[in-house]
């Protein structure tokens, strides 16, 4: 440009959406609200965490929901040294698959530690659920170790 | 769909039906270069415009191409602050974040010089005197608030000239 | 099935920040390099599709505007898709397939620059277990990367060595953005990004576009003296929940790649996009390539990562193999969404 420097200027874009969340989905925040997990049957008997209203290989409708432990095993791990806004943690924490007693798949949250060298796939964590609690995947603020250590 | 079977202890409970899911993104917007020069002249008071080598079109706002050749527009012209209403409409519903008193009225004004109008507030003028063809000139705020926006030109009212013949803008309706 | 080859490729020199053009002005000369590289002007094309993405920019429907790089006028035959754009040539494979064109333009383009890019890609997660959690590219590259590691299936000297061969691959490359004489262990000294992941085994940030035109039978033979015939064509997506799908193969790829036939014949040359390292691994071994192929000499989207056009410009490197008859028969490769959740694979031969 010959004169005048390139301008810029400030872009928010800011969403305050509510969705719904149908039968099954909706059953799975219900139980986070009252402080528990649910996961749902898949056509083989595989118990899915969190729960699909289909099946994600045979597409069959799902229907059969049922409890699993809010303690399970650090299937995979990575290490974020410098959160982005918005992430569990404004300080280092790690992220997750979980895989919740009971459950067959693993689900993602993250996990509280100070230090990288506190993680191992593998290890157990329990949810740590926050006092006020909405029916909202942040009604678990985060898996912590359970003590007694990884197994 | 089939009946969903629920663990007892989600019985009789109020089941959650929605949640809510707020996201904000925060961007640099660039406009470019054709752009930050077009707002760079308004911020002198001056209207540029840019001419397309391939149809010789003038579009105003600059924006580097002409939309129909797909062709960089590089011969600027300065255009005069005066137009002709092609189109306009009268607003008289209110919205979230609106400033303007109702009814207000909003217009396409097309530039002496110019193949495109441009769109921007008419006032000064009872909204029922605004018509297609009338002759409309810039009203700018004060120097001292003049900057690279078009908000730097507060409307157009209208000049008291007979109105634009419908030859000199049919084409831009 | 119609003969349709790719007959040139158009690309900016992609960088980090394009903070001088808006995606019209980025775009321009990039459609006029492609349609002059295929010896046609803009009224030869019956068809343009472009791929792109408004979240990049933060503005709805920008797509839109940006078509007035090609100048649509008279009215043309258009879609778009909010893909990267090798699924926008596929889709105008697919119409020429039908007869209703000869030519088509595909264009393709992102600006990482303007937004918090890993913030932005956040949204396309699942939006009641994932999206609230902003988890983002890097991280669940990540967790893909460790799953890899721990099972076996690749180790970090071999992700290394992909970052130097990239780096050392884009020297010949004046579009790339990174580029240079890179050596695995001094890499594998730096510090971790997310880990396991170095900065160096995630794509750069990257602002640019790219064009790429096809042609049907004769018409492809007039314009283009070596065409690269499109001969298998698939693409092929797994859930979006991490949880279902082995993070360690794709089973996507490995599908598109048996349905396009890649086995048919020798692989001389793929051009595979795999944003991180360690997914060039899992897609070599999915898409079945010995040691023998030459492995993305552009240097891939390591080198350079225009988020929307780096798929579009994998199948347009591949093709312009065969066109400057460096090799006969080569692969290119697409990816889309979480952790290689959806694949596409083009298998192109000259004649």
């Amino acid at each position: 440009m010959a004169d005048g420097e390139l301008l810029t200027a400030e872009l928010i874009i800011e969403y305050p959406f509510s969705r719904t969340t149908g039968p099954v989905i909706g059953a799975f925040f219900t139980a986070l609200r009252e402080g528990f997990i649910v996961g749902i049957k898949a056509s083989d008997g595989r118990v899915l965490v969190p729960p699909f209203e289909y099946d994600p290989i045979t597409s069959e409708s799902l229907t059969e929901m049922v409890e699993v432990g809010d303690a399970g095993e650090v299937v995979t791990w990575a290490w974020v040294n410098d959160p982005l806004e918005g992430q569990p943690f404004d300080r280092p924490f790690a992220f997750a698959l979980i895989k919740l007693d009971g459950a067959d798949t693993p689900m993602l949250h993250a996990v509280d530690v100070a230090d990288e060298s506190a993680m191992s796939t593998g290890m157990r964590v329990q949810a740590r659920w926050r006092a006020e609690r909405e029916g909202h995947i942040n009604d678990i603020e985060c898996f912590a170790p359970v003590d007694g250590g990884a197994s | 769909m089939s009946e969903i079977t629920l663990p007892a202890r989600l019985d009789d409970l109020e089941m959650v039906k929605s949640i809510r899911t707020p996201a904000r993104l925060e961007y640099d917007y660039m406009p470019g270069a054709a752009p930050s020069r077009f707002l760079q002249g308004v911020a002198q008071k001056r209207l540029l415009g840019q001419r397309c080598p391939v149809c010789r079109k003038v579009y105003v706002p600059a924006r580097g191409c002409c939309p129909t050749d797909g062709v960089p527009t590089e011969e600027e012209v300065e255009l005069p602050h005066v137009g002709t209403v092609t189109s306009f409409c009268v607003v008289n519903v209110q919205f979230y974040g609106q400033v303007m008193e109702l009814p207000y009225v909003s217009a396409l004004i097309l530039l002496d010089g110019s193949d495109i109008p441009l769109m921007h507030l008419i006032q000064e003028v009872d909204a029922r005197e605004v018509h297609m063809g009338q002759r409309v000139e810039a009203v700018w705020v004060p120097d001292d608030e003049i900057g690279p926006t078009l908000e730097s030109i507060k409307y157009f009212r209208p000049t008291g000239e007979p109105d634009a013949a419908w030859d000199t803008y049919k084409d831009n309706v | 099935m119609r003969d349709v080859a790719i007959i040139s490729l158009g690309q900016t020199d992609h960088a980090r920040e394009r903070n001088d053009v808006n995606d019209v002005e980025m775009l321009m000369p990039v459609l006029a390099d492609a349609m002059k590289a295929a010896n046609i002007t803009k009224d030869r094309v019956d068809f343009v599709c472009s791929g792109s993405s408004d979240y990049l920019a933060g503005q709805g429907f920008s797509f839109v505007t940006t078509l007035d790089a090609f100048g649509p006028w008279p009215p043309i035959s258009e879609s778009h898709v909010d893909m990267d754009g090798a699924w926008a040539l596929y889709e105008a494979w697919v119409k020429m397939q039908s007869g209703h064109a000869d030519i088509s333009l595909i264009y393709a383009y992102g600006r990482s620059s303007p937004g918090d890019i890993r913030r932005v890609m956040s949204r396309q997660l699942d939006p009641y277990y994932t999206a609230p959690l902003w988890a983002d590219p890097v991280s669940l590259a990540a967790l893909q990367a460790r799953a890899g590691l721990e099972a076996g299936s690749f180790t970090e000297e071999q992700m290394a060595e992909v970052v130097a061969a990239s780096r050392r691959n884009a020297k010949a490359n004046p579009h790339a953005q990174l580029s240079g004489d890179a050596e695995a262990k001094a890499l594998l000294d730096e510090d971790y990004f997310v880990s396991p992941l170095h900065k160096h085994d995630c794509p750069p940030i990257t602002d640019g576009a790219a064009c790429v035109i096809i042609a049907a039978g004769d018409v492809a033979r007039e314009l283009s003296d070596r065409p690269a015939w499109i001969r298998g064509f698939d693409h092929r997506i797994e859930p979006n929940a991490l949880g279902v799908r082995d993070l360690t193969t794709s089973v996507s790829t490995r599908q598109a790649a048996d349905k396009a036939q890649v086995a048919a014949g020798g692989v001389d040359v793929a051009e595979i996009h795999a944003p991180f390292s360690h997914q060039e691994l899992i897609l070599r071994d999915a898409l079945g390539l010995g040691d023998d192929v030459s492995i993305n000499p552009s240097g891939g989207a390591l080198a350079a990562n225009p988020i929307m056009a780096a798929g579009l410009i994998r199948l347009g490197e591949a093709a312009a193999r065969i066109g400057r008859g460096e090799a006969d028969r080569a692969l290119g490769h697409a990816t889309s969404g979480v952790c290689l959740q959806q694949n596409l694979v083009c298998v192109l031969e000259g004649e």
